[in-house]
């Protein structure tokens, strides 16, 4: 990798007052660079630096190798564009005139006609953003977000090597968003382009940039890939907010979200318990007077989630259907429940055998719910059926945590209950119809972990932890009621 | 809509620009030749013309009060006055692109101000130095327009290192007032100058003659030069010296170059002719509408027009009184302030 661009040891900023301290970093060649910051860390002034129109104090920019100030206006501008984030628009000049602009430093003097490389490179630039149907308009006829792509056409007509960039999101909708980066991107890969970007959008810059520089208080804090820089501690101490980082579901890049201040209406401890829950022969539904977060195995709202209603349904033995989670929106839209907002399972047994109990412990409440039938036992060591069939789940748990759930403890709660279900089986002694051994479960069983996210925080729920002890205890004792019933009903 | 297509387009044909603002301006010229206490009828001017300047063999005799009225009184007034107005129009046109406000125009920098301090002081004091004599006016006017304009740049650069546009505009203003403040003084101790002041303030091309076309030429060809020259640079600051510098311009350097040819020619004007408004804002104003903001036309179109526009004004003043003529300024500013509130009400209607 060559060095393009090397900024060594920059000092600098307005008359007076030194904005920037001790900046030091390269960027190769082809490379997409993202500078992040708070507003006020330097990031406008650092790229004002590097674009040649700020002096600063101490220290040395050089690009290919040869200090910024050694270039005159026109070489510098041969090799750097930048996309400023306001310009100035006093008149009207058309698309065309605009992006022609970028020409200026390829044109040797006034008497030096406008030629047929010129004329080719600005359409191409017109072409690649998209902005060649509106080539007569006035810019001030032109969106926003037009505006932006007619402002990069003429970065791109000056052929540089090196792109800056402050803000380049600032006015685009979602979609030119996404698209100018991937263009960017493109370019970088394609062609060898090399990209500094100034970003606010820390997911975006963590997405597509290859490297970030944070800077904080005009000092750098880190450099270095996405998944160093985007730490959530590093993040929450040069923000000065609450952040929460996730896994990108479709990349593995870092993504942060902003946690909203709590209020005390939310602070609020909310207690799931009989009070919600009803049973009839249809289906079993428990309405939270407030979104849970969620993880489950449901038919509908599987995988993690917020979710408020919580429906078991009945469906008969012979149930089949090709398509049971567009079949179970449907029911759930005849009942008038939205499949976003609802966990949706299915289960054969007979409703009124379900059982449910509310345990509690100090501060920590746990109400499970539990229907239960053996209709199809497995012995998950020792079967060997197969089928990717989703059939109606025999036994199905729920359980609401009355706390504030790491992601870790949703995970322990689901293992905690796993275990204790296994326990309630073995103990009643239920068989494998195959293989005659002790089974495990059934081979359609649903799971719900449900949490207010309120109140005390739980970072674990293992099966010597309070919490895991309330699951297991509450799990064992509800399939172990429910188990019975059903074996009563059908006279086992 | 046609129609208005077919209009949209001969308007964008810069070709047609030019032989639009050429055959303004001839026919301005004619038509001030030929109007007067005395007219002179066009195949004449022609005649008379082609035999004086081009010394073409015309057989014709014409009657030679004919070409007295035309050789010494009409056609040197005519010419100074297209002189007048191209440099103000072209200097109007740059220092808006310059300050990239349309509002600005050579007045806003303190340049005619300091071109008037020159002017009023040596009419005060009578000034005549030697050798030159009669030129004593006009060139103290433009050497004192000059050290206006570096004062007023010394003076931002000491406050802002960038020498940022708002920062020229403001310091324009303060030394404009200032100046302005020195100027009413000076006509306040006055007591039989009075009117030769006052009358000089207003402006006026009249009985000037060839001398003083031969101390404007000069100046006209260099500031126009220098900014014809410097027309892409314009374009490129028209969007912020930032932006101009990232797209390759020297920004300090443009800026002093456009600065110096601007004052140049207004200094000359003022000089020549006395305070004349407007001119330097509606023309170039009005050929932005027309054929668009580009300065490689703008500053071309600029002269053309400013320079019939000035010619036609002079026509004006001296004939709508005959025998008494206005000052000349008094007709641009009564032309120009309401054709300038009516492209302002007329672009605000357009943001709406």
């Amino acid at each position: 990798m060559t060095k393009l661009l090397s900024i060594g040891n920059v000092s600098g900023g307005y008359s007076g007052e030194t904005v920037l301290h001790n900046i030091m970093f390269e960027v190769h060649k082809g490379e997409l660079f993202g500078v992040l910051g708070p507003n006020g860390s330097g990031k406008t002034t650092l790229l004002k630096m590097m674009s040649g129109v700020m002096p600063y104090g101490h220290g040395k920019i050089s690009i290919k190798g040869k200090e910024i100030s050694a270039y005159t206006a026109k070489e510098l501008a041969k090799i750097v564009a930048v996309l400023p984030q306001h310009s100035a628009q006093t008149f009207s000049y058309t698309v065309k005139e605009t992006v022609s602009l970028g020409r200026y430093a390829h044109q040797r003097s006034w008497l030096q006609s406008w030629n047929t490389e010129d004329e080719e490179m600005v359409k191409k630039a017109m072409a690649q953003t998209g902005i060649t149907a509106f080539q007569d308009h006035y810019l001030d006829e032109l969106s926003g977000g037009e505006r932006q792509r007619v402002f990069l056409a003429q970065a791109l007509a000056q052929e540089p090597e090196i792109l800056l960039l402050d803000e380049p999101t600032n006015h685009l909708d979602l979609s030119f968003q996404k698209e100018l980066l991937d263009q960017l991107k493109h370019w970088t890969e394609e062609r060898g382009l090399t990209v500094v970007s100034i970003f606010h959008d820390l997911n975006l810059a963590g997405l597509y940039c290859d490297r970030l520089l944070l800077l904080e208080k005009g000092q750098v804090n880190q450099i270095g890939t996405p998944i160093e820089v985007l730490r959530e501690e590093r993040i929450t101490a040069v923000y000065h907010t609450s952040i929460e980082k996730l896994a990108h579901p479709a990349v593995p890049k870092p993504q942060i979200v902003l946690l909203p201040e709590e209020t005390a209406q939310n602070r609020n401890n909310i207690e799931i318990n009989e009070q919600y829950l009803t049973v009839n022969d249809d289906h079993i539904q428990l309405i939270a007077p407030k979104p849970l977060r969620t993880l489950s195995s449901g038919v509908t709202g599987a995988g993690f989630g917020w979710h408020h209603t919580f429906i078991n349904r009945h469906v008969d033995q012979n149930y089949d259907c090709s398509d049971p989670v567009q079949e179970m929106k449907e029911y759930l839209g005849t009942h008038g429940f939205t499949g976003e907002e609802t966990v949706g399972m299915m289960t054969a047994v007979n409703l009124n055998d379900a059982s449910f109990q509310l345990y509690q412990e100090g501060e920590i409440s746990v109400f499970i719910v539990v229907t239960a039938g053996t209709g199809n036992a497995v012995d998950a060591t020792s079967s060997q059926r197969m089928s990717s069939k989703l059939a109606p789940g025999t036994i199905n748990t729920w359980v609401f945590i009355n706390g504030h759930l790491s992601e870790a403890a949703f995970v322990q709660a689901m293992v905690t209950a796993t275990e204790a279900k296994v326990k309630a089986l073995l103990d009643l002694e239920i068989r494998d119809p195959i293989t005659g051994t002790i089974a495990t479960g059934t081979s359609t069983d649903s799971l719900l972990i449900a949490a207010a996210q309120r109140g005390e925080t739980i970072e674990y729920a293992g099966t010597i932890t309070l919490l895991g002890n309330l699951v297991s205890k509450g799990i064992y004792e509800c399939t172990t009621t429910s188990l019975k019933r059903y074996k009563k009903r059908h006279s086992l | 809509m046609r129609r208005q297509y077919i209009l949209t387009h001969l308007l964008s044909n810069k070709w047609l620009a030019y032989l639009l603002a050429a055959v303004f301006l001839i026919c301005a010229m004619v038509i001030g030749i030929s109007i007067g206490t005395v007219s002179v009828p066009i195949s004449y001017i022609i005649k008379i013309i082609g035999q004086e300047a081009f010394r073409l063999p015309i057989r014709d005799q014409i009657d030679p009060m004919y070409t007295n009225i035309v050789m010494n009184i009409r056609l040197p007034r005519v010419i100074l006055a297209g002189l007048i107005g191209a440099s103000l129009a072209i200097a109007g046109a740059a220092f808006q692109g310059l300050l990239r406000n349309p509002l600005a125009d050579p007045y806003t920098l303190g340049v005619s101000s300091g071109a008037s301090v020159g002017a009023v002081v040596t009419l005060f004091f009578q000034i005549s130095l030697p050798v030159i004599g009669l030129f004593t006016l006009p060139l103290l006017s433009i050497a004192a327009s000059f050290v206006t304009i570096f004062v007023v740049l010394l003076f931002a650069r000491k406050i802002d290192r960038s020498m940022k546009v708002e920062t020229i505009i403001l310091t324009g203003i303060i030394f404009s007032s200032f100046l302005g403040a020195f100027i009413s003084l000076m006509i306040a101790l006055t007591g039989d100058e009075l009117r030769q002041i006052i009358g000089w303030l207003l402006g006026s091309v009249s009985m000037r003659g060839w001398d003083y076309i031969n101390i404007m030429l000069p100046f006209f060809i260099i500031g126009s030069l220098l900014l014809l020259f410097s027309a892409r640079e314009l374009n490129a600051m028209s969007f912020g010296e930032e932006q101009a510098q990232h797209l390759g311009v020297n920004v300090q350097k443009r800026k002093m170059l456009v600065l110096s040819a601007g004052s140049i020619l207004t200094g000359a004007a003022v000089a020549v002719s006395g305070t004349i408004g407007f001119v330097g804002l509606v023309i170039p104003h009005l050929i932005r509408i027309l054929w668009g903001p580009d300065h490689k036309h703008l500053l071309p179109l600029s002269i053309l027009i400013g320079g019939g526009f000035l010619i036609l004004a002079d026509l004006v003043s001296r004939t709508v009184i005959a025998p008494t003529e206005l000052p000349i300024g008094v007709i641009t500013a009564l032309i120009g302030a309401p054709v300038f509130a009516a492209i302002l009400v007329r672009k605000r209607g357009e943001r709406r």
